[in-house]
């Protein structure tokens, strides 16, 4: 557990940044991962008073504050509707119903972490982060960036996918991903195809993949570009069965985007 | 007819528990307690070159810090054993040198919480760091030693050698087994290996000491074992066990872990140093880091047999990893061997050889199943591996060689065998799941494969002529029963079962037993509960006790009914004179005994057994395995059981599912990794992963009892044989879906996949 | 700092420190049911309900109560009774070190779902880890508390 002398239940994006440029001030999101770290803090920084704790619809999408629940993400119809149930399936395998409530999407992207099932959907989703003060950017540069001591504020998610799907394996239920995959089918019928927890960060897979291509053709493009794509070893699982994994998980999911599309017409 | 024996009571202190009374260790602390926290070695292997507290000292709020050179130089052992303890004297309470990761270096007590932890950031040490000794396989005489010390000493010829990192060595036999093995058909010879697994009792381990009126060291504690635990404190701190009182309240869950004194020690030696209350409470890591786990062991058979499958030999050797400390070391492995090679009745000869070797990782300890449980992956591994060879179905393997009622066991210490019903159990276990119709396996249409595994097990019951389980009952002045037990209720229910044989012993209602659960002060000793001895020892020694008081109250009923014992009768409520019809009730014989014109009524006896009757039980799982991902799911485990008579029907089952769970946890998920440098990796529920309700599919369970003629109302043990038959089953199971042989656990999903790859490739 | 909130239904001020976690708050209240499993988040033991919602204890600031109301396994005594009635007749509480989580878990999973079925219930619940009972007699208990509600509101 970390240790903390103040804190500041901050009153604007403006109060909370500028507490956070000390080193010693940490923002406070779920606190589920800050929790375990030894930490000696200064200056706790609290957003819940910023109103950042709803998902509203936009005009083209949705806006989801950071400090939005997992378990909120995972029980909002409209959001749910929207996007195939990806968020309820995709997050339920995560620990438990009490630490969903106490986890949010903003500690979850903020961080950044490797096993993040979260990151993976998001990804999928070609959804944005808005920071303060630098503005919007999309996950995708983000994943990329150095922490910093800007404010996450929002993700913000665009109507633009057609279909989604999620697969993921545990080796044991709530536990962290061995691996997820997210695959998601854009109008025009291309396909964006994600890989998480190789253990590293989320990636996209570079394919020209259509949601109409043959089972065959799936299979012999995955395997190819997969091979590209790095894993990783820990103690969850070794590198080779990480790469097999991602290669019959991404397969399954673009068959179930299939079937759904199926089911459709 | 019984009352209350066979059927499903409510366990008396059931809705104090779901309520969320006040009722454990953490909850009754005396208000004004010193929190006390250990500084614990990052390193695996060191000695300490210095030690400074003086800055840690000065933190406002801090009582004391003890190092190594504050603390008796003498070496005990945490062992919960009866004395003379076969595990050896091999450690101190706080030692110059580091055997493990979280050997504690200091002990800090403070007023808050906070003190302590900034007092304990600010001791700083100075650690000569050797080379750890991780690899079990390659510690005997190896030329690092873990226990170089010359006040090294085991109490008990156990073949200990701390010049060779021996713990424990010995061997066993029966007939020539190398001349056996020579003349079968075929031998298997193979070996298997089990990693550490955490007993993960949700309440980690704690305990608060404080002096009482008389200045005598009072100990809470969440242990098994408070009598065994007043004589390690009497040990470890140099004082009379006679200045110990030990007390334990409610505890959430032992498992065995608690049959060790694992937390006792440190606020009792604050206490002794300070005269002040003092608290400790283990943190999930510490619990796991430096608790009293599983042994690791690596098992070596040669199982030889006839092509007809009649199996005629077990060699078997056992190779058991201490860890730094002894704990437990020299009997765990025991039960490897001498609770699996007897569940073969067909056998003519055998050998079972042990090796317990010292190494620098986690300290081992009691673990429910106790040995028995890595024995029996083994050769029920090994049995189903023949049943392969020989393409013979491995339940009719196991029929026509499994040990039968009324058969001399010669690898059981040559006892004769009085109640079995192993038969029985296989074919209920087999129609539970629908063998016939499964076995082995069959595809799904979705790719998956659906198939069974077998395997059977036994344990013992008490440690025979060594267990001592005692009862005390008091008549009270308004004709109610006080029954006072040493033996440690730990979320089982022996405080309930132990009234219900009461009861039906008394005639009696259940509420007119009042159980006092244990303080070393008032409660009759008990050797505690483990080693499967509360329902079966004690439960005799409850019925003896009852048997005595009950003459007491004939006698003085008699007496004052002025009449001859034999002419009179007592049914629980009254005595009654049989030739006149006149009667006096329990409550005035109660009332009268205390007036001293006649003896107190009550009675205390004390029992042990010659014999370890061993409890039975066959289990079959059937899993769902996904050949593309190696996921195993668990869809139906079927388990039968020979407990002998079952006292509370709901007790015994809900044990038994436990038990199979945590077996299953051993089985697939719970995975125990160092790093290169001796660190454990798996020490919290985030990365040793413990079943979830999601992980378990459907149990069933059902009962075949024998009746065993040395236990109480025929009954034997249960808690700990039901944890011996998942590992083999399964893996059996996805024997059968794969054609792998897995021979280490936990079995994973990654091994399964790239084992079924490679297989493809090869073709 | 200050923080004024209900505690099970009672009002109640206290200084505390920013760092406090919300499980320490509510022990020191009295709360004893409140227990501690681990360090990580996973068994479930410190489940409370901060205003209706299901939160781990040992994963909230006490300062985010803050105006909240914060309720133990002590403010529902009658429901536990009556829940925990069914699992003393499974034998199923066990050693008991988790029944308060889990009770409270299950109460807030008979608000928040409808008529949930087995796996509904299995995956609500599956943050709650016990290791004495293999998880069977909790789901037999549930059953038969959930078909007693549910024949008593049809009554």
């Amino acid at each position: 557990m970390f240790s903390a002398k103040q804190y500041l239940l901050a009153q604007s994006l403006e109060e909370a940044y500028t507490a956070n440029q000390k080193r010693t001030a940490t923002i406070v999101g779920g606190m589920c991962w800050l929790k375990m770290g030894n930490r000696q803090i200064q200056t706790l920084i609290d957003l819940s008073g910023l109103e950042l704790d709803k998902i509203t619809q936009t005009e083209d999408g949705f806006s989801i504050g950071a400090m939005v629940s997992l378990h909120e993400l995972e029980t909002n119809t409209l959001l749910n509707q929207a996007f195939d149930n990806v968020f309820k399936q995709g997050l339920s395998p995560i620990v438990g119903v009490q630490f969903r409530n106490c986890a949010t999407i903003g500690g979850s992207v903020w961080g950044r972490f490797g096993f993040s099932d979260v990151i993976a959907i998001l990804l999928a989703l070609d959804a944005q982060v808005e920071l303060y003060p630098s503005g919007v950017i999309s996950l995708q540069e983000f994943l990329k960036m150095p922490y910093d001591n800007q404010i996450l504020v929002r993700i913000l998610l665009k109507n633009q996918i057609q279909s989604v799907a999620v697969q993921s394996h545990r080796n044991s239920a709530t536990d962290f991903p061995v691996v997820v995959t997210v695959a998601a089918a854009l109008p025009n019928g291309s396909l964006r195809l994600v890989v998480g927890a190789r253990p590293q960060k989320a990636v996209l897979v570079e394919q020209n993949l259509k949601l109409n291509s043959s089972a065959e053709e799936v299979k012999t493009q995955l395997a190819q570009t997969i091979e590209q794509i790095s894993f990783a070893s820990n103690m969850r699982a070794g590198a080779d069965y990480r790469r097999h994994l991602a290669n019959v998980l991404l397969n399954r999911a673009i068959t179930q985007l299939k079937e759904g599309e199926n089911h459709a017409n | 007819m019984n009352k209350y024996v066979s059927t499903p009571v409510r366990k008396r202190d059931a809705m104090s528990l779901v309520t969320g009374q006040p009722v454990y260790t953490s909850d009754l602390l005396p208000a004004h307690c010193l929190t006390v926290k250990l500084l614990r070695s990052p390193h695996a292997s060191a000695v300490i070159k210095n030690i400074r507290t003086e800055t840690a000292k000065k933190v406002p709020g801090i009582a004391c810090i003890l190092t190594w050179e504050d603390v008796p130089n003498v070496r005990f052992t945490q062992a919960g054993q009866t004395y003379p303890e076969p595990s050896p004297y091999d450690r101190l309470i706080l030692d110059r040198r580091i055997r493990c990761e979280g050997d504690p270096i200091a002990i800090v007590a403070g007023e808050t919480q906070q003190a302590v932890d900034t007092a304990l950031r600010l001791i700083k040490v100075e650690y000569e760091v050797l080379e750890p000794l991780l690899d079990f396989t390659k510690a005997l005489d190896n030329p690092i030693l873990v226990h170089p010390e010359d006040d090294f000493k085991a109490l008990c010829d156990v073949g200990a050698d701390n010049k060779r990192n021996l713990c424990s060595c010995g061997i066993n036999q029966d007939g020539d087994i190398e001349a056996e093995l020579a003349d079968c058909d075929i031998v298997i010879d193979q070996t298997y290996h089990t990693l550490s697994n955490s007993q993960a009792m949700m309440e980690t381990f704690r305990t608060f000491t404080q002096l009482d009126a008389f200045g005598r060291l009072q100990v809470t504690s969440s242990t098994q074992v408070p009598f065994h635990v007043r004589r390690i404190l009497s040990n470890a701190l140099q004082i009379p066990k006679n200045r110990i009182r030990v007390i334990k309240p409610r505890i959430g869950g032992g498992f065995g872990a608690k049959q060790s004194a694992v937390s006792e020690v440190f606020p009792a030696i604050v206490t002794l140093k300070t005269g002040r209350p003092a608290v400790i409470e283990y943190t999930r890591t510490e619990s796991m880091t430096n608790g009293s786990p599983r042994h690791e062991m690596q098992i070596h058979i040669r199982l030889g047999a006839d092509k007809d499958g009649t199996i005629r030999a077990i060699d078997l050797h056992t190779l058991s990893n201490a860890g730094a400390y002894g704990e437990h070391g020299p009997t765990t492995v025991g039960l490897s061997g001498h609770k699996s090679i007897p569940l073969y009745g067909s056998v003519q000869s055998y050998r079972f050889q042990w090796d317990v070797v010292y190494t620098n990782t986690m300290s081992g300890g009691a673990y429910r199943g106790y040995g028995a449980t890595q024995g029996i992956f083994a050769l029920e591994s090994a049995v189903n591996e023949l049943a392969a060879k020989l393409n013979i179905d491995p339940t009719v393997l196991r029929s026509k060689n499994m040990v039968k009622q009324g058969k001399v066991m010669p690898a059981y210490y040559g006892e004769m065998l009085n109640s079995c019903t192993l038969d029985k159990c296989m074919e209920k276990a087999k129609a539970m799941i629908e063998w016939d119709k499964k076995y082995p396996a069959q595809q799904l249409d979705n790719g998956h494969i659906r198939s069974v595994g077998v395997a059977m097990a036994m344990q013992g019951s008490a440690i025979a002529n060594v267990d001592i389980g005692s009862a005390e009952i008091r008549l009270t002045d308004e004709g109610f029963y006080i029954l006072l037990i040493g033996a440690t209720d730990m979320g089982t229910g022996c405080d309930t079962i132990l009234a219900q044989i009461a009861a039906d012993c008394l005639d009696c209602d259940l509420e007119h037993i009042t159980v006092q659960g244990v303080d070393t002060d008032v409660s009759p000793y008990d050797c505690g509960s483990y080693a499967s001895s509360t329902t079966y020892l004690t439960g005799m020694a409850v019925i003896k006790t009852c048997e005595e008081i009950r003459a007491k109250i004939l006698s003085q009923g008699a007496a004052m009914l002025n009449c001859e014992q034999e002419n009179a009768e007592f049914d629980g409520a009254v005595v009654r004179n049989l030739k006149d019809g006149t009667s006096v009730a329990l409550s005035e014989i109660g009332y009268v005994s205390l007036s001293g014109k006649y003896p107190v009524v009550q009675a205390c006896v004390s029992h042990t057994s010659p014999v370890s009757p061993p409890p039975f039980m066959v289990g079959i799982a059937e899993i769902d395995l996904d050949p593309e991902t190696g996921k195993v799911e668990l869809v139906d485990y079927a388990a039968a059981v020979d407990c002998g008579t079952v006292i509370n029907t709901n007790l015994a089952r809900v044990q038994t599912e436990g038990g199979l769970v945590q077996a299953i946890g051993m089985t697939l998920t719970e995975n125990i990794q160092y790093t290169k440098k001796g660190n454990l990796i798996n020490h919290s529920f985030m990365q040793y992963k413990i079943p979830t309700r999601l992980d378990v599919g459907r149990i069933q369970v059902e009962f075949e009892s024998s009746y065993e003629p040395t236990g109480p109302f025929g009954a034997k043990s249960i808690g700990e044989l039901v944890i011996n038959t998942p590992a083999p089953a399964i893996t059996n199971a996805i024997y059968n879906a794969t054609g792998l042989n897995f021979r280490s656990l936990p079995i994973t999903s990654e091994q399964i996949a790239m084992g079924l790859l490679k297989k493809q490739t090869n073709g | 700092m200050q923080i004024e909130l209900k505690l099970n239904g009672r009002s109640c001020k206290a200084d505390i420190s920013p760092d406090m976690r919300l499980f320490d708050f509510v022990r020191q209240q009295g709360c004893a049911s409140v227990k501690c499993g681990c360090e990580t988040s996973n068994c479930g033991l410190c489940t409370v309900w901060l205003d209706g919602t299901p939160v781990l204890s040992c994963s909230v600031l006490a300062v985010r109560a803050n105006g909240k109301e914060v309720t133990t396994l002590e403010g529902l005594q009658a429901e536990a009774a009556e829940f925990g009635a069914f699992l003393a007749d499974e034998g199923a509480e066990q050693c008991g070190y988790c029944s308060p989580g889990f009770i409270m878990n299950v109460l807030a999973m008979v608000r928040e779902l409808k008529d949930p079925t087995e796996q509904e219930i299995q995956t609500y619940l599956a943050g709650n880890l016990c290791r004495c009972s293999g998880y069977q007699g909790q789901l037999r208990a549930i059953h038969r508390y959930l078909q007693t509600k549910q024949e008593a509101s049809h009554e």
